[in-house]
């Protein structure tokens, strides 16, 4: 994880646990050994794995396409099974 | 694109949860929803490590961790607070596991809803004490296996019923829902809102690590578990009048046990034991909202 | 205003005073009259407080830190059972930093019931990081509550105002009431500066690992610390604004004692007759009052009592395998100073009995005859 927020000591600290940044320091993106990969072909343009993705970790296009955000895409696949024009399949990771 | 969810993020991406959380997506419709003008405390639960370590958060709105038992009766606390101070508009909003629900934050749960105070609780429901590591909550159904129920003393009890409890303290609005159906629950989101009082939301959240299914099947077994009669989608208004929000077809149970390794020490006896139980209670709940039809007709005609 | 009320009231009356926002409270014997009044108070319209009506006191408190952390100025009251139910959600109150006011009227823990007093209940607490202060008179009550809050808000830290049951609670004494304005001016209207705002999303508490908890823990220490001086700072201006000033301990004839009594609370106003009586019969003795005893003011009482020629610390508490309290703290600030003086610990007053002047004046006597305590813990008056 890519710490942006770094202290040396106490004084830089808050008062208390209290958050100072989002979690989206945390790329995810690390845990998946399988990654989407969406055929634009097949793909109906209808939003249902954008929907379903519980890491909101895809992006619609300004063509209306949906887009894998890879640094935070868990490879979960509930998208690829919630497609429903199989328009989304899962390779390994290199 | 045409959304049928509202477009907002309000929660981001890195948050802790494993592949497939239900628990996440039940979060991230409900804050869509909800919007940023909204107060959240969570009690020990899955969403404590979710949202992250300090000094990161990731629900995006101000947000209280607290003790296990006291979700419901901080969420008061921050509610009269905002009242003491004029600010009346802010959602405050409980957000729970079963566990902090169903067990140890029952009383507290209990009090505030016997008050009716003005605050929307929502139990995410995975069915055990998950961040503990999958031991048995009141919630836990009959026949699962958990940490504290192996297989060969698989859970006897049925599921506690939330919404009855609840219901019986006659607040405005309890209902139902599955992150396999997010239109559903964030319209259910949006009527909790409009009203005052107590409004409780059960929502179903499924958990790979905990129920051993694949991640990939988690809104697929959320549907399933709707669509085989095993968790039913319903309102209850002021305690007492119900409303089915969707009445499916039933589909057979063992395609919602199957692909769930929770399941898998059942015999065909007791999987026969429990399709009639659900069926039961599925029967109960349509007399019920069918008794309750004059109630919603002459709300209509309002 | 001059009025005559009881002890508990007076602790309603500091919560008006103080304009607390957000009251949850759940009843015990012998705390009902502070919350009725509060209750009534409410009703009235003369106190303009949200009053949550909790079902237990974990709730109490619970209620209280979402109140506090909503930014809202809270006051809750307890005593034994319930100030044990809270201990979870005490030490939560703690380390969220939340300057929550609660009094809590000293009874003794069952089994088996009693109702009477003991400091057992809040000296079981008194490794929550709450600050205590422990009083002996109706007034100093009211007062307390409105320093109290004084403090708390400075330091970010919840703090207890304690009285013992009966003897206190459900006594009458003349008290005035202070004029509303002039408590405004030396309490002013909080702005909490972490409360929770939509203006400026954070998670409060998330979890913490042992690389930066340890410093969230020093913090709090140094805040407990800077709060003696802050006491006696807002105990001074008390004493310019309202003509009663009040410190860290009090004393009585302390100037030329050789020998020392220390205690705390009601068994304090019932030592000092029998101070005066013996200093009528030429012994050089005198008393220290300790009213903070979170933080423990150790310098105070190593400059009070060290080259003294003997201390006896009377305990309305007990922590069974060791002692009292107060005399376990006061022994332990004057542990390393070279001219510290032998030490006599005398438990008395557990459940309610009775502490009269004669008793205050067996202890003394006892010390006196003797060059040195005979064992770390002294019961009086037990039937054998």
């Amino acid at each position: 994880m890519s710490d942006e927020i770094k202290w040396t000591k106490e004084s830089d600290m808050p008062l208390m646990a209290m958050s100072l940044g989002r979690m989206t320091v945390n790329k995810t993106g690390s845990w998946r050994n399988l990654r989407p990969i969406i055929d634009k072909e097949k793909c109906i343009k209808c939003g249902i794995c954008w929907k379903f993705c519980p890491d909101v970790s895809i992006e619609i296009d300004e063509e209306d396409y949906p887009v894998v955000v890879l640094d935070f895409c868990k490879g979960c696949g509930i998208c690829v099974v919630e497609c429903p024009k199989d328009a989304i399949k899962m390779v390994k990771e290199d | 694109m045409k959304y049928t969810i509202p477009e907002q993020e309000i929660m981001c991406s890195g948050h802790k949860a494993c592949q497939g959380c239900g628990a996440a997506l039940a979060m991230r419709y409900a804050l869509k929803e909800l919007g940023p003008r909204t107060m959240m405390t969570f009690p020990a639960c899955c969403w404590s490590v979710i949202d992250g370590p300090f000094p990161y958060s990731s629900v995006g709105v101000p947000l209280f961790h607290t003790a296990f038992e006291t979700a419901a009766v901080v969420a008061s606390g921050i509610r009269a607070g905002l009242d003491a101070r004029g600010e009346e508009d802010v959602n405050v909003v409980a957000w729970a596991g079963d566990g902090g629900t169903f067990d140890i934050g029952i009383q507290a749960l209990s009090g505030t809803t016997e008050r009716n105070d003005n605050i929307i609780y929502v139990c995410y429901d995975n069915e055990a004490y998950m961040n503990t590591g999958v031991q048995r909550s009141s919630s836990t159904p009959w026949g699962a296996v958990t940490t504290t129920t192996p297989p060969r003393h698989f859970k006897k009890e049925r599921k506690k019923d939330m919404m009855a409890i609840l219901a019986a303290h006659s607040i405005p609005y309890t209902a139902s829902a599955s992150v396999a159906y997010p239109e559903d629950f964030i319209k259910k989101v949006k009527y909790a809102k409009s009203i005052k009082g107590t409004k409780f939301l059960h929502i179903f959240a499924s958990c790979p690590p905990g129920w051993r299914s694949a991640p990939e099947l988690s809104v697929e077994l959320a549907r399933l578990a709707v669509q085989t009669h095993v968790f039913p989608l319903y309102e209850i208004h002021e305690g007492r009048y119900y409303k089915m929000s969707m009445n499916p077809k039933k589909k057979d149970i063992r395609e919602y046990l199957k692909p769930q390794g929770r399941f898998r020490h059942l015999t065909e006896e007791q999987v026969a034991h429990m399709e009639k139980m659900y069926d039961e209670k599925y029967e109960w709940l349509l007399d019920l909202a069918e008794r309750s039809k004059p109630y919603f007709e002459a709300k209509k005609e309002k | 205003m001059q009025k005559v009320i009881m002890g508990n009231h007076a602790l309603s009356w500091g919560a008006l005073l103080s304009r607390a926002e957000v009251i949850a409270a759940y009843p015990i014997t012998p705390q009902t009259e502070v919350v009725e009044l509060l209750s009534n108070m409410c009703a009235d319209g003369d106190l303009d407080a949200q009053f949550i009506k909790v079902e237990s006191e974990h709730s109490a408190m619970a209620a209280s830190m979402g109140a506090s952390a909503a930014g809202a100025r809270t006051f809750t009251a307890t005593s034994a059972q319930g100030l044990a139910l809270m201990h979870e959600v005490l030490h939560w109150a703690t380390g969220a930093r939340l300057p929550i006011v609660m009094g809590n009227i000293n009874r003794a823990m069952a089994p088996p019931w009693t109702i009477w007093t003991e400091q057992t209940d809040s000296i079981s607490e008194r490794d929550t990081g709450w600050l205590q202060i422990y009083t002996s008179s109706i007034q100093e009550i009211l007062d307390s509550v409105i320093q109290a809050y004084k403090v708390a808000e400075q330091v970010y830290l919840p703090v207890m105002v304690v009285l013992d049951s009966f003897v206190l609670s459900h006594t009458n004494e003349n008290c005035d009431i202070p004029d509303q304005k002039k408590v405004d001016a030396y309490l002013p209207k909080f702005n909490n500066e972490y409360k929770l705002d939509v203006n400026k999303p954070a998670a409060y508490g998330g979890l913490t690992g042992p690389d930066w908890y340890y410093e969230l823990r020093y913090k709090i220490q140094k805040d407990t610390e800077r709060s003696l001086d802050l006491f006696v700072e807002t105990g001074k201006e008390f004493g310019e604004v309202f003509g009663r000033e009040y410190g860290l301990v009090e004393t009585y004839k302390m100037d030329d004692a050789d020998t020392v009594l220390v205690t705390s609370a009601s068994i304090a106003s019932t030592a000092r007759p029998v101070i005066d009586a013996m200093r009528e019969e030429g012994h050089k003795v005198g008393l220290v009052r300790v009213r903070v005893f979170r933080p423990f003011p150790s310098d105070l009482m190593r400059k009070l009592l060290a080259g003294r020629k003997k201390v006896l610390v009377v305990d309305r508490n007990i922590s069974f395998g060791m002692s009292g309290a107060f005399y376990e703290e006061t022994k332990a600030a004057l542990y390393n100073v070279k001219s510290s003086p032998p030490m006599w610990g005398y438990i008395a007053g557990l459940g309610g009995r009775d502490v009269p002047t004669n008793v205050v004046r067996d202890m003394i006597d006892q010390t006196l005859s003797e060059d040195h305590p005979e064992g770390d813990i002294i019961w009086i008056g037990v039937k054998k």
